[in-house]
């Protein structure tokens, strides 16, 4: 069956032998997307989020066939090295990674946080980040998470004052 | 306060140990207090111990089929939705939220799709969310349940029609006969009896006015 999305700005189409596959075996395995990762594969670990239309979806509960006219934002749509998302500054700047197999998914968890709610507090964080990172770098995805915010809410600030 | 997590960031372990310290202190009182533990009465244990075959009236097994735990579980009184044969509580602390619906940015549908995922082995049905908190079944018992069934105040204002058109057509309802495999690839159990003979249950009942017996 053909299954048809934007995928990080680009139409894509793709034959799939099943509609129920997860999205994320179509975005590794058939598009060659790597950056989004497989963890459990039971929705409990938040390393395969992505966004669906704007929303963080764990892909690898999400049968394929319900992306059908969606736009799908994975981690390699998020920024580019050049012009990187508040989030991946926010990362960069304070060293949040340690093997780093769950950071994209909680990048895009956290993307998908900043879009509700701009300056999220600690209550916040701990309501809608729930991703588990093997590493235990909580304390500094925490810290990153608030660096995000400000540095995406700066940057409004300043396009506001500059348009 | 939030239900200790089975995977916790550093803070939230800090409120979990709390938790523990004062379970602990709590059974060392009741073990040197020489108190048999006492089990929540309730009518999920009554009628696991009722046999199908006792179920007689339509009463009987529309309540059977209300107060099973693919009911019971999103029925919570508590806020914490539930999971599993064992109804323990929704792994990752995931909360009822504002709308029912989780949080803004970790939603029911952040997982739960329109239909299981037997890949995952995450349940799913159309409109997945909570029964509202003034909907809250958990350890009522069946009495108790039907009571709060057939008052506006509890049923989110439905008639006995609309009742009727909840517990017979709606998808999310009808999904506890279709509940999927769960994580470890093994299918969820069903309900005491057949769908079809719960929607003739649930319309016998309420065709005979919906009477409530005394127990
Ligand atoms: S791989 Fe999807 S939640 Fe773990
Ligand atoms: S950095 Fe290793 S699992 Fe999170």
């Amino acid at each position: 069956m053909k299954i048809s999305f934007n995928i990080n700005g680009k139409a894509q189409t793709v034959e799939v032998p099943d509609g129920d596959m997860p999205l994320l075996w179509v975005v590794r395995d058939i598009l060659n997307l790597t950056g989004t990762k497989f963890g459990c594969g039971k929705a409990a670990c938040g390393a395969c989020t992505l966004h669906i239309d704007g929303d963080a979806i764990r892909s690898c509960s999400y049968a394929v066939k319900f992306a059908e006219g969606k736009n799908i934002t994975t981690i390699e749509g998020l920024g580019t090295p050049e012009n990187p998302h508040p989030v991946q500054q926010a990362w960069i700047e304070k060293v949040v990674p340690q093997c780093g197999y769950c950071q994209p998914g909680f990048m895009m968890a956290t993307a998908a946080l900043l879009n509700k709610i701009s300056d999220p507090t600690d209550e916040d964080i701990d309501n809608n980040i729930l991703n588990i990172c093997r590493c235990a770098t909580y304390t500094r995805m925490r810290k990153a998470i608030h660096r995000a915010a400000e540095i995406a809410n700066s940057t409004n600030s300043a396009q506001q004052l500059n348009p | 306060m939030r239900v200790p997590r089975v995977h916790q960031t550093p803070i939230q372990m800090k409120r979990t140990i709390s938790l523990i310290g004062l379970s602990l202190g709590i059974f060392i009182v009741s073990v040197f207090a020489n108190e048999p533990t006492q089990k929540a009465e309730g009518i999920q244990m009554d009628t696991k111990q009722q046999k199908v075959e006792e179920l007689k009236t339509p009463f009987d097994k529309v309540m059977a089929v209300l107060t099973h735990q693919r009911c019971i579980n999103c029925h919570p009184s508590d806020n914490v939705p539930k999971q599993g044969e064992d109804s323990h509580p929704h792994h990752f602390g995931m909360l009822r939220g504002k709308d029912d619906h989780g949080f803004v940015a970790m939603k029911c549908n952040t997982c739960h799709q329109d239909e299981n995922n037997k890949y995952a082995g995450v349940p799913g049905a159309p409109h997945w969310a909570l029964a509202p908190a003034s909907m809250a079944w958990e350890g009522m018992s069946r009495i108790e349940v039907a009571q709060a069934l057939l008052d506006e105040e509890h049923n989110g204002g439905r008639s006995h029609e609309e009742l009727i058109h909840h517990l017979t057509e709606d998808p999310l309802v009808l999904w506890a006969w279709e509940p999927g495999v769960n994580n470890e690839g093994e299918e969820r159990e069903k309900p005491p009896i057949a769908k079809d003979e719960f929607i003739k249950a649930v319309k016998e009942w309420f065709e005979t006015g919906a009477v409530i017996p005394e127990k």
